[in-house]
């Protein structure tokens, strides 16, 4: 049995599309997304609290669901669609979540807040931010040692109130069963 | 004085917000730089003994590999101990990383392995291998606690005051005896952001510095004296700082392994700790406390006696303000104290939000219920009986003290009038439920700060202090400050941070920045408006050629006669007019005569609604109202965030935080986040924050007391003893888990 070590040189071309562009990346079979997004391609908005899946802070969308970026390999990425805290406003325009966030000061030190953000993005596109109670049980995989979740919860309840009807799912949502 | 008040005062959202939920705010791990290496730490799997031998040799061998540095081979560095202390360290030898083949603790850093990238560095620690010899330890506060004693040097500004009175004879006379033990577990800072430094490194010799530190100066001195560097040669920027809450106060290790392999190596590093690595450094002292109050027959106090022993290492002596409490709240006229510390195999304990404060009240206001039930007395009552106006540590006048209007305002806003008493007398379905309540303190401070304000040739006033925003919103009340001062709208003002080149502060810490450094702001602004009259007088045609400075006023970016508002000039076009950009830098001090003669401390009062099911003993905590006298308020919607923060931990501090040692391998078991309880979304509702007013000329130029430690300090009692009152168990170790409550 071989085992593959750190300073191997074999990569495997990875393509996906990040934040609206596309990407095609060389990484070894290691690395995981958070590293490579952070380390190789400078998108140092998703935060590494844990690594461990523990804590929220790495928290980006892929295909649409909120997910652990410390949890993913690289090369699992193939095809996908990955949007990070970077990706969401548009044209200097900041996502609406992002503008509730500032306006019910839902942030302290800001480590939390992208991973934060991307769950709360999610949340409200599943559905699954239709009372405050549902919000606060739906975030709590996202840790804030500022202790600001009675902000996140308001901010994040009156987007998905402005969203009106929760959206249905993305597509690639529909093939995994329960 | 701050001439206008658009700002200060008002409701305003964090000028750092929008770089903040947009992933632009960086972090110490996250600045870039060219051939950057990246560090791992290999961390002790024994709690006491040395390192027999420690073979580096199969790591060394893996391509991407740089160095591994261990004991044997660590750089030379500054030979005396002293060079390694720090602004805020405690008496005792600070620990040197690498220094020899000894054992302290248990995740002591033993090796760090430097490679060309994180994954191959962490690889190689992986093949670090390591022979020990172990040596017996403790760890188990319990079994040390005999040997307990009382440190030989004091902290600076801990230790306790003076015992008055007879306290012990007191007690034994009195009708009412309250005496008990009351506990509370380690803890750890657990900031989101890990600990990290990256040390950018260029052939000129100078190194730049990104710090995980709530004090970049008290960083540039430790890697200036530590490694024989002039500190013109070491800057250190960190603009944001992912939570500090005490944990960046005195350097940490990785900041000294960071820039020991630097400058070995000549190249960038950037190291971070993992989160189990997080529990390898600072922490709350495991902390226990004996208590006894003596009461006359109506509950008025005459004896007090806190003696609290606290766990610490054996290379530092850590102290904080746990027992001073005791004697400051209420009134007595027979109180001792004693703060004691056990020598256990760990590394030193630090400040953690409100250092000693917590614990101490979690005591006293545990007692204050206990004694308010032995005596019928409702809890507030009680308080009130024996309130006290004056600092009864000291003799001193308080600058103001609104703790009447907290306990008021905060018992009509929760309802606290419909209590019944009577423990487990009030229920919903299968939760019992319970109402309790606790007061809460913390001093507060000003220290030297200085801050610089330069109207920049845009028309923009740049505001600039070395001092760090950890979450705490200090951008923004520097920035309501600055255009309250110069007249200018938020947007139109620039707040600097967070970097050695910027005018002196002390660490972020105690509550004490939004006066000191505020009050700073405040005192250049008055300068700036000074120079730039003169500047605008000396304009060709200027109509404020004769004016002074008491008869002209800034507002709406443009500086007018009072008299006549028409006759006015932009400070857009006073800043073109000069050949360079008009300053002002101030330093606040301390008032010392104002210290000598009066004291000045935050206030609180906590109401706490917990369920509790009745049969499975899980907690819930409904409502919590905190009602808040802090002097005056520059942001009620940041004000009101750090307080909800501090609840938040007070949450965790009562029911959920606690490091758990296997005192067999003196070995934390629950190092992460998953295993180490912090609360979460689920467990954070209904908190409402009130502050009453309260103006106070004396405590700071502003009147500011600072609000960054009190929402924690009464909170994790109330939930007790609003525990007790729903199942009339009174849990005096904190956390409050189920265990403890159905045992």
């Amino acid at each position: 049995m071989t085992i593959a070590t750190a300073t191997e040189n074999a990569t495997t071309a990875v393509s996906f599309v990040l934040n609206g562009s596309k990407v095609v990346a060389k990484v070894r079979p290691w690395t995981v997304l958070l590293d490579l997004l952070r380390e190789e391609l400078a998108l140092t908005g998703t935060k590494k609290g844990c690594d461990h899946g523990q804590c929220g802070a790495c928290t980006v969308l892929i295909d649409g669901r909120r997910i652990n970026a410390c949890l993913q390999l690289a090369v699992m990425q193939e095809g996908r669609e990955i949007t990070t805290i970077e990706g969401l406003s548009q044209d200097g325009k900041l996502h609406p979540l992002q503008q509730a966030f500032i306006d019910h000061d839902a942030f302290q030190c800001g480590y939390c807040t992208p991973g934060q953000i991307c769950s709360g993005v999610a949340l409200i596109a599943e559905g699954h931010a239709g009372s405050h109670e549902e919000i606060r049980e739906m975030m709590s995989g996202n840790i804030c040692r500022c202790g600001a979740y009675p902000n996140i919860v308001d901010a994040i309840a009156e987007v998905a109130s402005l969203a009106g009807a929760p959206s249905a799912p993305v597509s690639r949502m529909q093939g995994v069963s329960p | 004085m701050i001439a206008n008040d658009l700002n200060v005062g008002a409701p305003r959202s964090r000028i750092d917000g929008p770089a903040k939920v947009t992933g632009q705010a960086t972090y110490a791990a996250e600045f870039p730089a060219t051939d950057l290496t990246h560090g791992y730490i290999v961390s002790s799997a024994i709690a006491k003994g040395t390192i027999a031998d420690i073979d580096t040799s199969e790591a060394e061998a893996l391509a991407g590999v740089l160095k591994v540095f261990t004991h044997e081979n660590r750089p030379r560095t500054a030979w005396f101990s002293s060079n390694y202390e720090d602004q805020v360290g405690p008496p005792g030898k600070p620990f040197q990383p690498l220094y020899d083949d000894s054992i302290l603790y248990s995740g002591q850093p033993i090796a760090l392995v430097v490679a060309e990238t994180f994954e191959i560095a962490r690889q190689a620690a992986a093949l670090v291998r390591v022979r020990y010899v172990a040596a017996v330890h403790i760890t188990d506060l319990e079994a040390a606690r005999s040997d307990a004693y009382e440190p030989p040097t004091k902290r600076s500004g801990m230790a306790p005051p003076s015992s008055r009175g007879d306290a012990q004879k007191a007690f034994s006379e009195a009708p009412l005896r309250v005496s008990q033990e009351y506990a509370i577990a380690a803890e750890y800072h657990n900031p989101m952001e890990p600990h990290a430094t990256t040390v950018v490194w260029n052939a000129e010799g100078n190194i730049v510095v990104h710090d995980k530190t709530q004090g970049v100066l008290n960083s540039q001195a430790y890697v200036a004296n530590v490694f024989g560097l002039s500190k013109k040669n070491v800057r250190v920027i960190s603009p944001f700082v992912g939570g500090g809450f005490g944990s960046g106060l005195r350097p940490q290790h990785q900041l000294f392994l960071a820039v020991m392999a630097s400058l070995d190596l000549k190249r960038s590093v950037r190291l971070e700790l993992t989160r189990p690595q997080m529990f390898s450094h600072v922490h709350r002292p495991e902390t226990i406390n004996m208590l006894s109050l003596g009461a006359d027959a109506d509950g008025r106090l005459t004896s007090v006696q806190h003696h609290a022993v606290a766990a610490t290492s054996h290379f530092e002596d850590h102290q904080e303000v746990v027992v001073s409490w005791s004697g400051l709240l209420y009134k007595v006229a027979n109180a001792s104290f004693q703060h004691d510390l056990a020598k256990l195999d760990i590394y030193t304990p630090g400040d953690m939000r409100a250092p000693g404060a917590p614990l101490g009240v979690f005591a006293l206001e545990s007692a204050m219920d206990e004694l308010a039930v032995a005596a019928n007395i409702d809890p507030v009552e009680l308080r009130l009986r024996n309130y006290a106006e004056d600092d009864q540590n000291t003799g001193k006048a308080h600058t103001s003290k609104e703790l009447r209007a907290c306990y008021s305002q905060g018992a009509e806003r929760f309802g606290w009038s419909q209590r019944n008493p009577v423990p487990g007398s009030m229920r919903e379905g299968h939760e019992l439920i319970g109402w309790g309540m606790a007061s809460g303190v913390w001093e507060a401070y000003v220290f030297k700060t200085s801050a610089r304000a330069t109207l920049l040739p845009d028309g923009k006033l740049e505001i600039s202090c070395a001092t760090s925003d950890i979450g705490t919103g200090t951008y923004t009340i520097l920035a309501q400050i600055a255009a309250d001062g110069l007249g200018v709208a938020m947007d139109a003002v620039i707040v600097k941070l967070g970097d050695t080149d910027l005018p002196e502060a002390p660490v972020q810490g105690g509550s004490w920045t939004a006066a000191s450094a505020g009050a700073a702001v405040s005192a250049a602004c008055e300068t700036l408006r000074q120079n730039v009259l003169k500047a605008a007088a000396k304009m060709p045609g200027s109509p404020l050629a004769k004016a002074g400075i008491d008869d002209i006023a800034f507002a709406g970016g443009r500086v007018s006669l009072k008299d006549d508002q028409s006759k006015s000039v932009a400070l857009a076009a006073v800043a073109m007019s000069v050949d360079a950009p008009l300053y002002a830098e101030e330093v606040v001090k301390p008032g010392l005569i104002k210290n000598l003669r009066t004291s000045s401390f935050t206030h609180s009062a906590v109401f706490v609604e917990v369920r509790v099911d009745d049969e499975l003993g899980v907690i819930r905590i409904t409502r919590i109202v905190n009602a808040v006298a802090a002097g005056r308020i520059l942001n009620p919607k940041t004000a009101r965030s750090q307080i909800i923060g501090g609840v938040v931990w007070g949450i965790g501090m009562a029911l959920h935080e606690e490091a758990m040692t296997d005192h067999r391998v003196g070995r934390i078991m629950n190092r992460s986040l998953a295993e180490y309880h912090v609360p979460v979304n689920a467990d954070v509702q209904g908190i409402e924050v009130i502050f009453v007013d309260e103006t106070d000329s004396q405590v700071s130029p502003l009147g500011v007391k600072g609000l960054g430690e009190i929402g924690i300090v009464g909170t994790a009692a109330a939930i007790a003893n609003a525990i007790h009152h729903a199942t009339g168990k009174r849990i005096r170790s904190l956390p409050i888990t189920i265990d403890k409550l159905l045992g």
